[in-house]
């Protein structure tokens, strides 16, 4: 079989799928990911093919089945817990940043914790401040996890695959409005992983570098086809991971601009955002020719009415502004 | 199996490792070799022992941040335990856990958690784990009654019910979460009704006497192994000591501490071990090999080299799979 075009929840599908065929350690729990086939029909399927046993509903209930997973983890299972959101992962944050992120540490390293944390992040589409967090900063802030955020399906398909045979915590963050989004994925029996701690050029220009991820992706690329009908043409790095950060592709970029955007949805203070430009202005600083910008969420809650959370998010005109102050055009 | 004078023996010379282990702990701590918290499990032994006793090789243990009985017990030496507590490289942890988190995956004890509450689930994962291949183990998982106040002691209890995972809670009720006594912070007296609540058998008792220990939890356990399900249990027991080492303990009387030490564990099996006409030169010959077995585990953490910084480094995250054998940096 040749390269596929599938969806993104579909890559997803297929990395679970793939991995639990392929280990019988490797397992789903979720709300609602068995019977009802996933809130998100990103399980579809599952349970019919791997049964109850390896696909499992559970209660709602996030602190206990997220533990249970770090206790599978701890001791042999390959556990895959899906949040219908991340926005439920703060009443498991305990079972995450004090126990799974931390076991192999306290245990002089004899301990590993082989788990992989998944399901939507950010905004989706006027669901309120309670349902539209980024969440990056916080589990990309914590040694001992690791933080994937996907833009394409084939990046989601390789990455989750990695995820799962990774023997640490890691913290899959999908993009609610990208489940949908089809693209280019090889076929299964090539068993694409792909590695964490490797960015992607996702354009290539030389006027100015845009960093972006996740669901920002999308927008970075609309920003740079605009931009390019004036001539300014925008090179974009995805990280693909947020922790490890490959900082060395986004030194190379910088060196080639000159010049530097970071887009995110998430909030402006600290994150992943703020933790590149700090890593950009050390380690580029002879090559920088401007101050790096950054084109991130509003510092607000999220707003309900559709208007003002336009308004809150990254937006094409936002980032288009940000690279022409970048380049002072 | 040893006779029941023989395994009444054994019990002794455990429950006495950990309470001179931890008496030495208390000293070492005084003269500044013992850093952080310090929570000492002095009143409570008969509980990790007896409960030891019930279990398999192959039965996994989790327990909160008071956990030195219940690593003794269960078989972790005096050496790596003290030298852990001195923060040194021979430790159980490496020196990084400390008293808060010993852990002993040879003899599959789980640690050590510092956080209320928030071990119970990976009990339960430790649980499901067995349940999930088909493996012959239990797991028990020790907490004190404070925590059955936290949401992290409910939503662990519900899943283990409800999954019928073959784990085995054991809420040590030593009378004071802390400095608060249970009659403030919870309606019910007796804890274990809560059971019902999560569909799974319960029971209660007193936990001075390391066979009543023995006996009761083995029943749990022996449910749990045959696919019953879970229990709760609560044993009611006290500790001597303050919660930790910075605690003076003045919510409780003086009269209430000395009426609580007559019914001291060791107290109660040496008498057991009279009746049951135990040669005094046993006794004598068990406390002569405890000294000097806590005295080379002092002197071994004394001696050892401190804890590493290239392992503490090394222990932040496994190696990447292929990254680790491409041998490129992150």
């Amino acid at each position: 079989m040749s390269a596929r075009t599938i969806r993104y929840r579909e890559a997803i599908r297929e990395a679970m799928a793939e991995e639990m065929e392929r280990d019988s350690d490797v397992l789903l729990m979720g709300e609602e990911v068995g019977h009802y086939q996933g809130a998100y029909k990103v399980s579809e399927g599952l349970l019919t093919r791997f049964g109850e046993r390896r696909v499992l509903d559970t209660p709602i209930a996030e602190a206990g089945f997220a533990g249970i997973g770090v206790g599978a983890a701890m001791t042999g299972l390959r556990p895959i817990v899906e949040f219908m959101t991340w926005n439920f992962s703060f009443v498991a944050f305990d079972q995450i940043i004090s126990n799974a992120a931390k076991i192999y540490q306290m245990s002089g390293g004899t301990i590993r914790c082989p788990i992989v944390f998944r399901g939507p992040n950010g905004a989706a589409r006027q669901v309120s401040s309670q349902h539209s967090h980024a969440v990056e900063p916080f589990y990309a802030s914590i040694p001992g996890l690791l933080v994937a955020a996907p833009s394409t399906p084939r990046d989601a398909k390789g990455l989750l695959k990695w995820a799962i045979r990774d023997d640490n915590p890691v913290i899959f963050l999908e993009g609610e409005t990208l489940y949908g989004e089809k693209g280019e994925v090889p076929a299964p029996e090539l068993d694409e992983l792909i590695p964490f701690g490797c960015a992607r050029v996702a354009r290539e220009g030389d006027a100015c570098t845009l960093v972006a991820w996740g669901s920002a992706l999308q927008k970075a690329l609309e920003a740079a086809e605009e931009l390019a009908a004036v001539g300014i043409e925008c090179e974009i790095i995805d990280p693909r991971t947020l922790r490890p950060l490959d900082t060395p592709a986004l030194v190379r970029s910088v060196r080639k601009t000159h010049r530097c955007v970071v887009v995110h949805e998430h909030w402006p203070y600290g994150g992943p955002g703020a933790e590149i430009v700090d890593r950009l202005q050390r380690e580029a600083f002879d090559d920088l020719d401007a101050p790096i910008e950054r084109v991130a969420g509003l510092d607000v809650p999220m707003p309900y009415a559709s208007n003002l959370e336009a308004r809150v998010l990254p937006t094409v005109q936002r980032i288009v502004r940000a690279v022409r102050a970048a380049c002072y055009r | 199996m040893a006779s029941g004078l023989e395994s009444l023996l054994a019990h002794f010379r455990q429950m006495l490792v950990i309470r001179r282990f931890e008496e030495e702990c208390a000293r070492a701590y005084a003269q500044g070799k013992i850093g952080g918290f310090l929570h000492l499990y002095i009143g409570q032994e008969a509980i990790a022992v007896g409960t030891v006793a019930a279990l398999e090789p192959q039965d996994c243990l989790f327990q909160t941040y008071r956990d030195h009985g219940i690593a003794l017990a269960r078989g972790m030496s005096a050496k790596a335990g003290m030298a852990e507590l001195f923060g040194k490289d021979t430790g159980c942890s490496r020196g990084l856990g400390g008293s808060m988190h010993f852990f002993d995956v040879e003899h599959n004890f789980y640690g050590g958690w510092g956080i209320v509450g928030g071990h119970l689930a990976l009990a339960a994962g430790a649980a499901f784990k067995a349940k999930y291949r088909g493996e012959d183990a239990v797991t028990v998982c020790f907490f004190g009654e404070g925590a059955t106040n936290i949401g992290g002691f409910h939503e662990a209890m519900s899943l283990s019910g409800l999954w019928k995972l073959p784990v085995v809670f054991i809420c040590e009720n030593n009378r004071y979460a802390m400095g608060t006594p249970l009659a403030r912070t919870s309606p019910l007296e007796d804890l274990s009704i809560k059971a019902a609540g999560y569909g799974m058998a319960g029971d209660r008792f007193e936990g001075s006497d390391v066979s009543v220990v023995r006996e009761r939890v083995a029943r749990a356990v022996e449910r749990a192994r045959a696919g019953e399900g879970p229990t709760f249990i609560e044993i009611e027991t006290y500790r001597f000591r303050g919660h930790s080492m910075s605690d003076p303990a003045k919510y409780r009387s003086r009269a209430e501490l000395e009426e609580q030490k007559k019914r001291d564990p060791l107290l109660v099996i040496r008498s057991q071990l009279l009746e049951a006409a135990a040669p005094e030169a046993r006794l004598d010959a068990i406390e002569d090999e405890v000294e000097r077995e806590i005295d080379e585990a002092l002197r071994f953490a004394e001696e050892s080299a401190p804890a590493r910084e290239d392992v503490m480094m090394a222990c932040v995250e496994v190696p990447s799979h292929a990254l680790a054998a491409a041998g490129e940096s992150r």
